[in-house]
């Protein structure tokens, strides 16, 4: 397969690659990218924890062909802390709430988070469990990760 | 069916009640005493969950008939330490991530608290074999023993 | 569902007392870790538990006149722990060491790992490759020892009458000339009940095996002396193809099954693998 040029900004720095046509954007950020925070959960679009935000919309990347996202800013769960590590809000409230068990969802919950405050600054719970179904929790029971994003509402 | 009077010293406190001679501590302690952060995980001393320091040894409550406690001092994870004046070890189980869904961390942490008691200072292998009665089913406990053994440094200065 | 009475003796006058009194229709409880998982699903339902668990007289680890007596209600943590066993025995400390989980140990006990006959009970191994005998209380106050080699009569079936009660162990004080090992194969580091387990005591003269001790446990209804593989041993130069005859030999005295934890061809290669790695472990010599 021949490869084809493109570019697209990663967490605010400028990137280009040389991609197969079939990759997939999951595949580029973990491999390429060795950004790992994004989760090869299911591979099929169900669980959500492949989700990051292309021009600040949540997007399942391990449906998103790279190609597909020529141009775009992409911002992974690596790219959500300040560059000195100062952790985002919402990422405090995650911690401070207890919503972590095993993580792994966590990083898709976080970002589905940020693109759902930064549209409406105070969802109510039924707004936050709506925004989130796509994302799958195999250990919480979800309730923590609401009482978290709730948290972060004005 | 008959039963006894017992009166057992849980977290420093005298607690007293009728049981029968079959009434385990874990059940005394669950359903007579309040003390719900006693898990019953198995009822038959292969988890652990149910482990409390009976007079300084380290035992499961499911396999302690209540009246084996009578007149002795038991300890639970809420006589280790408490939100407002935590243990080292429980400080540093949440420093370290070591608990995910909480269900063997009470158990977890009396035993450590025993070992610590009994070992300041062991090896990773002592901290392994010291818990090997608890079992997790959520961390792979490495972080588990990294916290143990964090505490027990601490613990030094 | 019929009631449990309970009673707890102060001191071994009271223990004989009870016996009199109940003759048989008590159970005696000390650890309970046996017990209590039986008593929960309904496999022991006991008209009256008789509790030696804090009975100091019954909890001892001594050495005395040339030999070593552990009463029946010591902790097989206090038996893992013991200065006198770690220098004297260090089979038996070794096996109480792998017995459950640390948990367990502080609560199970000698008196109660023995009684309960399993095949895989951990002390009795190393106990008869001690030479070790029960001393028993009967009804009426009257004792009687027996050898552990003939305590042991079929699957959880022992020497004990209804109504008796094992008080502890005694075994000779092995001598400097005596050289021991020990090895439990389990399916975990602990937590684990035996697969098959291995235990050797063997007075050496120079290269020459005066006498020789072998129990293998998990691999028969009963924790068993290998015989066969003790005369082999006997007053020969312990050498590789000797071992290989013991290797042999072993695998037709013992009579593993195939259970959940292991069939019956693991058992018995790995029995014969561990005899082997006893011995030289034991020998502590390049063969």
């Amino acid at each position: 397969m021949q490869k084809q040029h493109m570019q697209m900004r990663i967490n605010g720095e400028p990137c280009e690659f040389w991609v197969e046509p079939n990759t997939l954007l999951m595949n580029l950020l973990r491999n390429e990218m060795e950004l790992t925070g994004t989760k090869y959960g299911c591979g099929t679009g169900q669980c959500g924890g492949c989700t990051v935000l292309v021009n600040g919309e949540p997007v399942l990347s391990c449906l998103t062909l790279a190609l597909a996202v020529d141009g775009a800013d992409i911002l992974t769960i690596e790219g959500v802390a300040a560059p000195d590590g100062t952790l985002d809000p919402i990422q405090e409230a995650f911690l401070d709430t207890a919503a972590i068990q095993c993580g792994y969802c966590t990083p898709g919950m976080v970002l589905m988070a940020k693109a759902l405050l930064n549209k409406n600054p105070s969802p109510s719970e039924d707004q936050i469990r709506e925004h989130i179904k796509g994302n799958l929790c195999r250990c919480t029971g979800y309730h923590r990760i609401v009482q978290a994003i709730k948290s972060c509402g004005e | 069916m008959k039963t006894y009077p017992v009166e057992i010293k849980v977290n420093g406190e005298w607690q007293t009640a009728e049981v029968t001679a079959r009434d385990t501590l874990l059940d005394l302690l669950r359903d007579r005493f309040g003390a719900f952060e006693v898990k019953n995980g198995c009822a038959q001393g292969d988890c652990g969950a149910c482990t409390v320091i009976l007079d300084h040894k380290a035992v499961n409550a499911c396999l302690t008939l209540a009246l084996q406690a009578n007149g002795k001092n038991v300890t639970t994870l809420k006589g280790v330490g408490t939100p407002d004046h935590p243990h080292p070890l429980q400080q540093s189980f949440v420093e370290h991530g070591a608990i995910q869904c909480g269900f063997c961390t009470p158990g977890m942490v009396v035993s450590a608290k025993a070992l610590l008691d009994n070992n300041p200072e062991p090896t990773r292998n002592e901290i392994r074999e010291g818990i090997s009665g608890n079992l997790c089913r959520c961390t792979g406990y490495n972080k588990i023993v990294e916290a143990i053994e964090d505490a027990s440094l601490k613990r030094e200065e | 569902m019929t009631t449990t009475e309970y009673i707890k003796p102060g001191d071994l006058s009271d223990l004989h007392h009870l016996m009199e009194e109940y003759k048989g229709r008590a159970t005696v409880v000390a650890g309970g870790t046996n017990l209590i998982p039986e008593m929960r699903n309904g496999e022991k339902a006991p008209e009256l538990l008789i509790d030696i668990s804090d009975m100091a007289a019954l909890s001892f680890i001594r050495e005395n006149n040339g030999s070593i007596a552990i009463g029946a209600a010591t902790t097989i943590a206090e038996m893992a722990a013991s200065p006198v066993l770690l220098d004297n025995s260090p089979i038996l400390a070794s096996a109480a060491k792998q017995l459950g989980n640390p948990l367990t140990r502080n609560r199970a006990t000698l008196g109660g790992n023995l009684a309960n006959a399993s095949p895989c009970a951990d002390t009795a191994p190393p106990l008869l490759a001690l030479d070790a005998s029960v001393e028993i209380l009967s009804p009426g106050g009257k004792t009687r020892q027996v050898s552990l080699s003939k305590f042991f009569h079929g699957y959880k079936f022992t020497d004990l009458a209804k109504g008796e009660i094992l008080t502890g162990i005694t075994f000779p004080k092995p001598n400097d000339s005596t050289k021991g090992s020990h090895t439990k194969i389990g399916l975990r580091n602990a937590a684990s009940i035996c697969v098959a387990s291995i235990a050797v005591a063997l007075d050496m003269e120079g290269k020459t095996c005066r006498k020789a001790r072998v129990a293998a446990g998990s691999v028969a209804p009963i924790p068993m002396r290998a015989y066969r593989v003790e005369k082999l041993l006997e007053g020969k130069e312990i050498n590789a193809a000797l071992l290989e005859e013991c290797m042999a030999v072993v695998k037709e005295e013992i009579s593993p099954i195939s259970d959940i934890r292991g069939s019956l061809e693991y058992r018995s290669y790995v029995t014969a693998m561990i005899l082997k790695r006893n011995i030289k472990r034991a020998l502590k010599q390049e063969i």
